[in-house]
């Protein structure tokens, strides 16, 4: 099972080159949805990217703007799939 | 007692001329939106009213702006856009997230008689581009995060002048063509001289997606006012005590018909929130600001109904008294649900882009039928059209077209260079809005759907052409269709069907790639939410691609005459 901390840099990784602007400072605890960085729409990628690399399905009733409005927010949940 | 009154009374006595008497209209006189919502009413003594609650992402990051602030602000702005070379009919984007500077910007171009064209700041390069070179934009009023999506095709934009950076920090050094303006530091302009526009003179631009071709923009003009005005009287029933919440973003026409003209043209105080869905984000706006008049879309409301009833009860909505919704059709269960949990209901209004103002609404005091999109609006005299020969039909519950005669004061003038197409939006003399519904005995129109493969998700319209499009420059796709499939909280989301080029190997990591190229490319509600790879596509003979196959396939539907498909 991976790290918690390995995996909420790789996620932070992530969501800083794929979502972010120059600007944008984002941390484990930036607010990500509600924060407007990923919108509703994106967050199928982002959800799409975790299913990908940890070889894992999250069902759709658990990905919600909550579950996914931090990086460790984020990491948690998907280590109750892995 | 509701503004409207009688729904029915108000259809005896029509006439757009109550609007132009309200506002101290009569024609042939000057009309300007951005004097309307500012100086008027500071002229009308709510100069001190405020206007604007503006909050950001933190909670306490938060502003507030008097009726006397919006005219000063904008009277600044204006001066500092005049001073730069802008002037009447130029075409100036907007392109920023909800910031003070995006309501403020969009009044001052209406002031000195420029066009304002708002964009949603979630565009990627490519959608910015095709609708800034349509439009021959000359200047864009844009925040540093987005300057850089603007830098990126600025070589292929030779009308493009200015980028009129809002909040340049001077920590990076300005890049080409742009120019920093900071509303905080200018100079207050008190005194200030209005483009005097008249009814017919372009006000705003906004951008809508067709089936195929590129983008169109909606041309609007200052008289739209009049519809703009009495249909937020009437329809969000906006009083002098409320506090208004208009959810939609500016860079779509809700966002500035309802979120900036209709409540400011009636003096109203509105809140702004700059930030993304959250439901206890929402819940809690409305509890701090009071809000009373909660106008917003389906797909929100849809994943506020997600989101569960207990985050709810942990804050007072009882200052909400009326509740509406826009973008596409409001579900009965939402309505229901609404009723339920803020002893309201949501009432759907329907309406486009190139209407300008609502068309058919549910109405205060009407008995509502969930699911239903109401009565058209007094004064509009609307039809279903058999789709076959354009004529109306005259039985009840039959399916046709929504149809419109094409007289009301917010109806687009035409699109943006592209007249040929504004042309074909025309049969017998009706305007046809592309949308099929439903009318029963009692005259309660019944949303069915589009009429073409236009996407509508969460609200907002995709052209299926222009991802099909997109899909094709990425290095893999060698072919692309792209259609809608079904979804609980937007309604319907893109899903694009591909076929790879030798070399390429289906996989899920191809799949999100592919779904990132087009997020950035295009915009986040364009990327295909799912992709599937296929070794076909269904074509005709003639080698067009059968899309309705594979939206059939989507919905569940019959598929219909497939004689003219080529590999059956």
């Amino acid at each position: 099972m991976p790290d918690i901390n390995e995996m909420k840099a790789a996620i932070l990784k992530y969501v800083v080159n794929e979502y972010a602007e120059d600007d944008d400072d984002v941390t484990y605890d930036t607010p990500l949805i509600s924060g407007g960085l990923v919108d509703s729409f994106s967050m199928v990628s982002l959800k799409r990217f975790l299913e990908v690399k940890y070889k894992i399905s999250i069902p759709d009733e658990r990905a919600t703007p909550e579950a996914f409005d931090n990086v460790t927010k984020i990491a948690n949940l998907v280590l109750e799939y892995l | 007692m509701s503004n409207i009154g009688s729904y029915e009374d108000r259809l005896k006595n029509f006439s757009w001329s109550i609007a132009e008497k309200e506002l101290g209209y009569n024609p042939g006189d000057t009309i300007n939106i951005g004097w309307y919502c500012t100086d008027r009413i500071c002229q009308m003594g709510k100069a001190d009213k405020t206007a604007l609650i503006w909050e950001g992402r933190e909670e306490d990051n938060m502003r507030k702006y008097t009726f006397n602030d919006l005219r000063i602000l904008t009277n600044t702005f204006g001066t500092f856009l005049r001073k730069v070379g802008i002037s009447d009919g130029d075409r100036v984007c907007l392109f920023m997230d909800k910031a003070p500077e995006l309501y403020i910007g969009f009044l001052s171009i209406l002031k000195i008689g420029a066009v304002a064209q708002p964009l949603f700041s979630a565009f990627g390069d490519e959608s910015l581009f095709v609708r800034l070179e349509n439009a021959g934009t000359k200047a864009i009023i844009t925040s540093r995060k987005h300057a850089s999506k603007v830098q990126k095709i600025l070589d292929r934009l030779p009308d493009l002048e200015y980028i009129i950076v809002v909040d340049d920090d001077g920590k990076k050094a300005l890049k080409n063509k742009e120019i920093a303006f900071s509303l905080d530091q200018a100079t207050p302009v008190d005194q200030f001289e209005i483009f005097p526009t008249k009814a017919e003179s372009n006000s705003v631009l906004h951008y809508t997606s067709g089936t195929t071709g590129q983008p169109k923009g909606v041309k609007h003009v200052h008289y739209s006012l009049i519809s703009q005005y009495l249909t937020a009287k009437w329809v969000l029933d906006l009083q002098d005590d409320d506090i208004y919440w208009c959810t939609a973003d500016p860079g779509w026409v809700t966002g500035t018909s309802y979120g900036i003209i209709g409540a400011w043209s009636l003096g109203i105080t509105q809140c702004v929130k700059d930030s993304g869905f959250a439901a206890e984000t929402w819940y809690r706006f409305i509890e701090k600001h009071k809000i009373t008049m909660w106008y917003s879309a389906p797909t929100a409301i849809r994943s506020l109904m997600k989101a569960g009833d207990e985050v709810i009860k942990q804050f007072d909505h009882s200052s909400l008294r009326h509740l509406a919704s826009v973008g596409e059709p409001l579900n009965a269960e939402a309505v229901v649900w609404s009723q339920k949990v803020f002893g309201l209901p949501f009432l759907d209004t329907y309406w486009q882009t190139e209407t300008g103002s609502m068309m058919i609404t549910n109405y205060p005091g009407m008995k509502i039928r969930p699911g239903s999109m109401g009565k058209p609006f007094p004064g509009l005299t609307c039809a279903l059209l058999d789709p076959d020969t354009y004529e109306p039909i005259h039985e009840t519950n039959k399916p046709g077209l929504i149809a419109f005669q094409f007289d009301w004061p917010a109806r687009m003038r035409t699109y943006w260079n592209n007249q040929e197409t504004f042309e074909k939006k025309f049969k017998n003399g009706w305007y046809i809005t592309g949308d099929r519904s439903t009318i029963d005995k009692d005259g309660y129109f019944w949303f069915i759907g589009r009429d073409d493969d236009v996407i509508n998700t969460g609200g907002h319209l995709v052209s299926p052409f222009e991802v099909e499009s997109a899909l094709l420059e990425h290095e893999a796709v060698a072919e692309s269709a792209v259609v809608s499939k079904p979804d609980d909280i937007n309604m319907e989301v893109v899903k694009a069907f591909v076929t790879l080029k030798p070399g390429f190997v289906a996989s899920q990591e191809l799949e999100l790639e592919i779904m990132n190229f087009i997020r950035k490319k295009l915009s986040p509600l364009a990327m295909p939410q799912e992709i599937e790879y296929i070794d076909l596509l269904p074509k005709t003979r003639s080698g067009k691609i059968m899309r309705r196959v594979l939206h059939a396939k989507e919905w569940g539907e019959e598929i219909g005459d497939i004689s003219t498909l080529e590999n059956d």
